[in-house]
């Protein structure tokens, strides 16, 4: 048959090689392995390191597969299977201490010859291969509340260094309804509603209502902005997490903004939820405030319940001693830049050394400028999530505590790098340090989603899925080739690289395979063979028709072309919208199934037409096997 | 070899009153089933608590559940992960009171697989906690959102593509069927209280996309069919296009029934939900495609002028200087 083009068959050869080559990093499945790296305080890793680990082990009858010290410093023990890796880990953790982070992990056996072209085997979904998932809601309100709160003491300094004059600012009743500004007169309030247009332009200015001679100006953030900020929020919270998890250890997290408001954080392998959760649920910050109030006044204040009108009322943390503090805030965790722990060299207790960055450093310099022999107060604000049922239904509420760690006298003038002393013991310093270091998550964070999944609940869905997989094949493979005969053997062929070029494709783009994934392959590979069906039913139909064999091929791939598009481009457009589909496990599912509607409109038909072509080119037909 | 008849002249739109009506009442009868029995939400619906449990024994799901209620656990969904020693418990978190107690009102997941380990542990010491999830009501709320987003979309996009590359008619009729299809499939899942989670709504967009898949094919056909003919009698030529794609049509359906029935039986259970469903929906499209599609068509009057010019003479008379 002269009508199959040369370069199709070339082009049929080189996908199926791709299809090989890309699918072959799967064969070489990763093996348990447990990562050591040395934390900040602790001697690096090096061979005594290892040879103590691995004393350690043979010790205590746990085989390891290998024990080495990494290119870039970690140490790596692999086993058999995850039951001993757990034990290996456990007996390394003992035998090293307290200096170094023990994380699970799997350790890639893929030849490099093979990732240095890029071919790397699919990461398996924790359904897969056991871990933690959590979903996390970034509480998008404490933004609005945040940057209304900040405005208004915005505002208010503008007025006082226009010297205009003004009867109140305050935030208007209800989230997002901005700031209300009252002014005695109308022109009054003219000339400050220009300035304050000036100087803020992210703030929509416009006149409110004229109460009880007050006008009133309101100023609300543009939707843009708060936007912008939503987005920002997301992202800075990213990168907080991620700092903190890699401070785990844990090796390839997946850290990842799913939705407008929520990230996805997944832990593969065996860890410990519990401790993991404690890390990223937190939401811990600092806030450096300036005094509010003598020591009087306050433990008046702590009476009475009349707090000063630009002050609050704290409690120290451990003492309980009540303290005023301004309700400005000089600088937040969120321009902490790096913080340590350490002891203080004068008194020797637990402290924290804090560097800024440089708006936070510029605040804090302007302050202490003016204050030195004032006092100045950290609070520590925790937050943790409530849930409560309300008339049957899950309410949320969001529990703030706020404590002050530290009130003392600013000692001198100082800005970027500072110390944060009186901690109450060497590991809560460490742990400040830690979190603070992670950075503050710019807005509170929720978890509204956990899992976890036992590793050998991994493995059996890994055994399961892969022999559903292999039956589901084969057996099709045998119906094409019993109704098809010789058609059905190539069309065999086809779907068999179908599957091929499938994983190899998900491989390099990097899908994730999970249940559900293994599930859209299964499903691929039945609805790939129809395209075939379609076309060896026509070749039958032309036969009979009495067409010679030559023609009956041609026209039943002609034919069957415009149906087999048809069909698969609505079939496109139903795995197109799994696709958009903002949860993982669907999003998955969709995904294999597109790739797989491609892959086989190709392999169904092209590949399949060129081994025809091979087949019965040139050779004078009296019969077709179809 | 061939197993059907490939001279088969079954007068399937003779029947059409009976299908039709059939197909009407199966619709009525499912949105009923869906409006009073309801779906049988999973936990990614819902929200809650769930957990997988491992006996190294076999257990009764009855057992289990005296376990649980002796604990405490009243209120908790036992049911059985295919195979007799693998059960999974799904709860609220306000059904184990000490637990949300001890956490002041906070979800405490570990806490809850705790007291649910103990508690099966306590009737049966070799129950063992294999996987525990705990989701939020909220993230529910958004996955229903999105599967109706995306069924619309579905429906809507398909509808697009055929009213351009065939009619409005055939347009009109897929999304007519697709629909009676999503609703029976649907129907069937309330009445025999399968458990309806991600992967189900997964499997029921999948079934969208293969009974299109089946529709088209006929259409196809049908246009083919047409085209060449010189007298079209509609409903000669819709019966005509059926008989000729049946054997295609049944083969097909039945090599996905392959796939997806390895997947049911060897999967295991995450998999389980999602190939019963396409097995149904396999079945309901295959139907629908033969006995639904078709008389459809018929009474919204397609005729031959409707496929002539549209996409035969255009590209002849674009090439024309």
């Amino acid at each position: 048959m002269s009508d199959f083009p040369r370069w199709k068959y070339a082009l049929v050869a080189l996908v199926m090689l791709f299809g090989v080559i890309y699918a072959l990093p799967n064969v070489f499945q990763p093996i348990p392995a447990v990562q050591v790296t040395a934390n900040r305080d602790a001697p690096p890793i090096d061979q005594a390191v290892r040879q103590k680990a691995a004393a350690a082990l043979q010790q205590k009858h746990v085989v390891a597969g290998e024990v080495i010290v990494s290119k870039d410093g970690h140490l790596l023990a692999t086993f058999a299977n995850s039951d001993v890796q757990k034990t290996g880990a456990d007996v390394i953790k003992d035998a090293l201490g307290d200096g170094y982070t023990v994380a699970f992990k799997l350790q890639p056996t893929v030849p490099r010859w093979l990732t240095a072209i890029g071919a790397n085997s699919m990461p398996l979904g924790l359904d897969l291969q056991g871990g933690v998932h959590f979903l996390m809601q970034v509480d998008q309100d404490d933004v609005i509340d945040k940057q209304e709160t900040s405005y208004a003491d915005d505002i208010r300094n503008l007025m006082r260094e226009k010297k205009l004059r003004y009867v109140s600012a305050n935030r208007n009743a209800g989230r997002g309804n901005g700031i209300a500004v009252a002014f005695r007169t109308d022109a009054e309030r003219n000339t400050a509603a220009d300035a304050m247009a000036v100087a803020f332009p992210d703030l929509n200015v416009t006149n409110g209502p004229d109460t009880d001679g007050h006008f009133v100006v309101t100023a609300k953030v543009k939707p843009d902005k708060l936007r912008e900020l939503a987005a920002n929020t997301i992202k800075q919270n990213l990168g907080t997490l991620r700092n903190r998890i890699n401070a785990l250890g844990v090796s390839e997290p997946l850290i990842q903004q799913q939705g407008e408001d929520k990230i996805v954080v997944e832990l593969a392998g065996v860890q410990d939820p519990a401790e993991a959760k404690k890390l990223i649920g937190a939401t811990a910050t600092l806030e450096y405030r300036a005094e509010g109030g003598s020591d009087a006044q306050a433990a008046e204040a702590a009476r009475t319940g009349n707090v000063p009108p630009d002050a609050r009322l704290y409690y120290e943390r451990g003492t309980g001693r009540p303290i005023l503090l301004s309700k400005r805030i000089i600088a937040t965790g969120n321009e902490l830049v790096d913080a340590t722990s350490s002891f203080d060299s004068q008194s020797g207790s637990p402290s924290v050394s804090v560097t800024l960055n440089a708006t936070g450093a510029k605040k804090m310099l302007d302050f202490t400028t003016g204050n030195v022999g004032k006092r100045m107060g950290v609070v520590y604000v925790e937050r943790v999530v409530d849930t409560k049922v309300v008339d049957g239904k899950e309410v949320r509420v969001p529990k703030i505590t706020q404590e002050v760690i530290n009130y003392a006298v600013i000692n001198g003038v100082f800005g970027k790098n500072f110390q944060t002393t009186g901690l109450g013991s060497a590991k809560e310093a460490s742990d400040l340090a830690l979190l603070l270091k992670g950075g503050a998550l710019a807005a509170p964070t929720d978890i509204v989603e956990e899992r976890v999944i036992g590793a050998s609940l991994g493995q059996d869905n890994i055994d399961k899925g892969f022999k559903a997989v292999m039956l589901g094949l084969a057996l099709v493979l045998l119906a094409a080739a019993i109704y098809y005969k010789l058609f059905g053997l190539v069309a065999d062929v086809a779907l068999f690289f179908n599957l091929v070029v499938l994983i190899a494709i998900m491989s390099m783009i990097g899908v994730t395979l999970t249940m559900p994934g293994v599930a859209g392959i299964v499903l691929t590979l039945g609805m790939a063979i129809d395209a075939n069906v379609l076309i060896c039913e026509r070749i039958r139909e032309e036969l009979r028709n009495g067409c010679t064999p030559h023609a009956a091929i041609r026209a039943g791939y002609e034919k069957a072309w415009s149906t087999i598009l048809d069909a698969n481009v609505t079939h496109l457009i139903a795995a197109l919208a799994l696709t958009t589909m903002g949860t993982g496990a669907i999003k998955g599912f969709g995904v294999t199934l597109m790739i797989g509607i491609l892959t086989s409109l190709f392999t169904s038909v092209t590949l399949t037409h060129a081994f025809t072509a091979l087949i019965h080119g040139h050779r004078k037909l009296k019969t077709l096997s179809v | 070899m061939e197993i059907f008849n490939h001279d088969s002249n079954i007068h399937f739109l003779g029947m059409r009153k009976y299908t039709i009506a059939i197909a009407i009442f199966l619709m009525v009868a499912s949105v009923a089933l869906i409006a009073t029995k309801g779906l049988n939400y999973g936990l990614d619906f819902t929200g809650g608590v769930s957990m997988v449990v491992d006996y190294d024994q076999p257990v009764e799901i009855a057992d289990v559940r005296a376990a649980l209620e002796k604990g405490g656990l009243d209120h908790a969904v036992v049911q059985a992960l295919g195979g007799t020693r693998e059960v999974s418990i799904r709860m609220q978190p306000k059904d184990d009171p000490a637990a949300l107690q001890a956490a002041d009102g906070k979800v405490n997941l570990d806490r809850i697989a705790a007291d649910v380990t103990r508690t099966l542990q306590a009737a049966r010491p070799d129950a063992k906690l294999k996987s525990r999830d705990y989701v939020g009501s909220e993230v529910g709320a958004e996955l229903r959102s999105d599967g109706t987003v995306a069924a619309i979309f579905v429906i809507l996009g398909i509808m697009a593509y055929l009213w351009i590359r065939f009619e409005r008619r055939f347009a009109i009729a897929a999304v007519a069927t697709e629909v009676h299809d999503v609703l029976v499939t649907l129907g069937i899942l309330a009445l025999v209280q399968r458990e309806f989670d991600m992967t189900v709504l997964a499997s029921v967009l999948a079934v969208i996309g293969y009974s299109i898949n089946d529709k088209v094919v006929v259409f196809d056909r049908i246009r083919e069919l047409f085209r060449l003919a010189r007298k079209a009698e509609p409903e000669e030529i819709l019966n005509r296009s059926i008989n000729n794609t049946l054997s295609r049509t049944i083969i097909t359906s039945l090599f996905t029934g392959i796939t997806m029935g390895a997947l049911y039986f060897f999967g295991g259970p995450v998999v389980h939900g999602f190939a019963i469903t396409m097995l149904i929906g396999i079945l309901v499209g295959t139907l629908s495609s033969i006995f639904v599609a078709s008389p459809i068509l018929l009474w919204l009057g397609v005729s031959k002028k409707d496929l002539m010019p549209v996409t035969k003479e255009n590209p002849e008379l674009a090439r024309r200087p």
